[in-house]
């Protein structure tokens, strides 16, 4: 399951992308988040329970802000490269022009 | 024809929608092996089902009140009302939602992306990949597999726009019944511009504005409503819409919103047309999910 953490809003989309199937909760990605906006959680897969990677929850409203310090326009935001499971990726498109609300 | 009551409104609550509940005709519970329910708590209004091995047998839809475990206990009863079925008959019951971790009676609780999917699956069949679920305080997106199982999901909980509640905010200004405002917003000649603002907020004073400019109401809601449903389909685009396609939620019944939806995304979504006699209510699509988890979970219970 890819869990897409973020929003589309009128400035743009944001977003920071978990496959909690190749996720194994190693915590790398936690470690070396300069922004320390991930954290361990539970998901839920055929009724058991697994510890994956997560947006910590408060931080999912304004990943716009909490994550652009990294980059994630370029793809290449910490936590994308020291995955070597390939189980984060982030969208990162600001919207031209019309920049209202 | 199913048995479905319905509450009154007061005269001028242009918001508030009916609350219903109803139970599924040639069911008995006393026939049941496992009897098993689903609790799923949202921001504006709270879903309960109860289901006879595996088989919806009631449900019932209420506001949320302040206190989630409040609003789950009432409208359980709620959905046991007139079925002479005590809550401790239940062999085991999953909480889902907003609210879900307050859900006292619920043995466990499980996400609403999870209970969707599953829902979707059981009330459509196995053939529904994209589910698209308008909530009262948020917007959901959810590819899944034939079994229901969740192959990708995002969520806008961010801000109200394109959810119930603005659609509550926008019917109360206009004063139109809630329930009316799909078909009344259908009514113009011509598609108007969507309005501007997505924000709830913004976009109600640029009602006010567009009213003062001698805009109908019926023009006002639909350049709303357009709004609304772009920024819907933005979400269900970010994860690819693959047929079948289903809308679930409150606005699941809003005709407007649904064919514009159809409209800008060139798809048509799968109706139910008979939930008032099965019970396969999309709007409680959340807590048929849950009943559905509570039973697989019961049964491997017995097994271990």
């Amino acid at each position: 399951m890819i869990i897409h953490y973020g929003y589309t809003n009128g400035s743009g989309e944001y977003y920071i992308s978990i496959d909690t199937e190749k996720c194994n909760g190693c915590g790398k990605c936690i470690e070396n988040c300069p922004q320390q906006a991930l954290e361990l959680g539970y998901v839920i897969v055929d009724l058991e329970e697994k510890l994956v990677a997560t947006v910590s929850e408060k931080y999912r409203r304004e990943i716009k802000y909490t994550c652009s310090p990294c980059k994630p326009e370029n793809g290449k935001a910490p936590c994308v490269l020291v995955c070597d499971k390939d189980a984060i990726s982030c969208t990162w498109r600001a919207r031209r022009g019309n920049m209202t609300t | 024809m199913c048995k479905i009551e319905t509450r009154k409104r007061e005269a001028d609550a242009y918001w508030r929608w009916p609350e219903y509940h109803g139970i599924v005709p040639g069911r008995d519970w006393k026939d049941a092996d496992i009897l098993t329910g689903g609790i799923d708590v949202g921001s504006v209004s709270s879903k309960a089902v109860i289901m006879t091995d595996g088989e919806v047998y009631s449900w019932g839809i209420l506001r949320t009140g302040s206190n989630s475990a409040d609003s789950a206990k009432k409208v359980l009863d709620w959905t046991l009302e007139g079925t002479g079925l005590k809550p401790e008959k239940i062999a085991s019951i999953v909480g889902t939602g907003y609210g879900r971790v307050n859900v006292p009676m619920a043995n466990k609780a499980i996400t609403e992306i999870a209970c969707h999917a599953k829902g979707a699956n059981h009330i459509w069949g196995p053939t529904v990949r994209t589910i698209l679920d308008v909530g009262g305080q948020d917007v959901k997106a959810i590819s899944c597999d034939e079994t229901g199982r969740v192959t990708s999901f995002l969520m806008n909980d961010k801000c109200a726009a394109g959810t119930g509640r603005g659609m509550e905010v926008f019917a109360d200004l206009l004063k139109i019944p809630i329930e009316e405002v799909g078909e009344v917003s259908l009514t113009v000649d011509e598609e108007p511009e969507p309005v501007s603002s997505t924000c709830v907020v913004f976009a109600k004073s640029e009602a006010v504005g567009l009213l003062y400019a001698g805009w109908s109401k019926e023009k006002v809601l639909a350049a709303y409503m357009r709004a609304m449903a772009i920024r819907m389909c933005e979400l269900v685009k970010r994860i690819g819409v693959k047929k079948d396609f289903v809308i679930t939620g409150g606005q699941s019944k809003n005709v407007g919103i649904v064919t514009r939806i159809e409209s800008i995304l060139g798809v048509k979504r799968l109706p139910v047309a008979d939930w008032k006699e099965t019970g396969l209510d999309p709007m409680a699509a959340g807590a048929i999910g849950a009943a559905l988890f509570a039973e697989a979970l019961y049964s491997k219970s017995l097994k271990q």
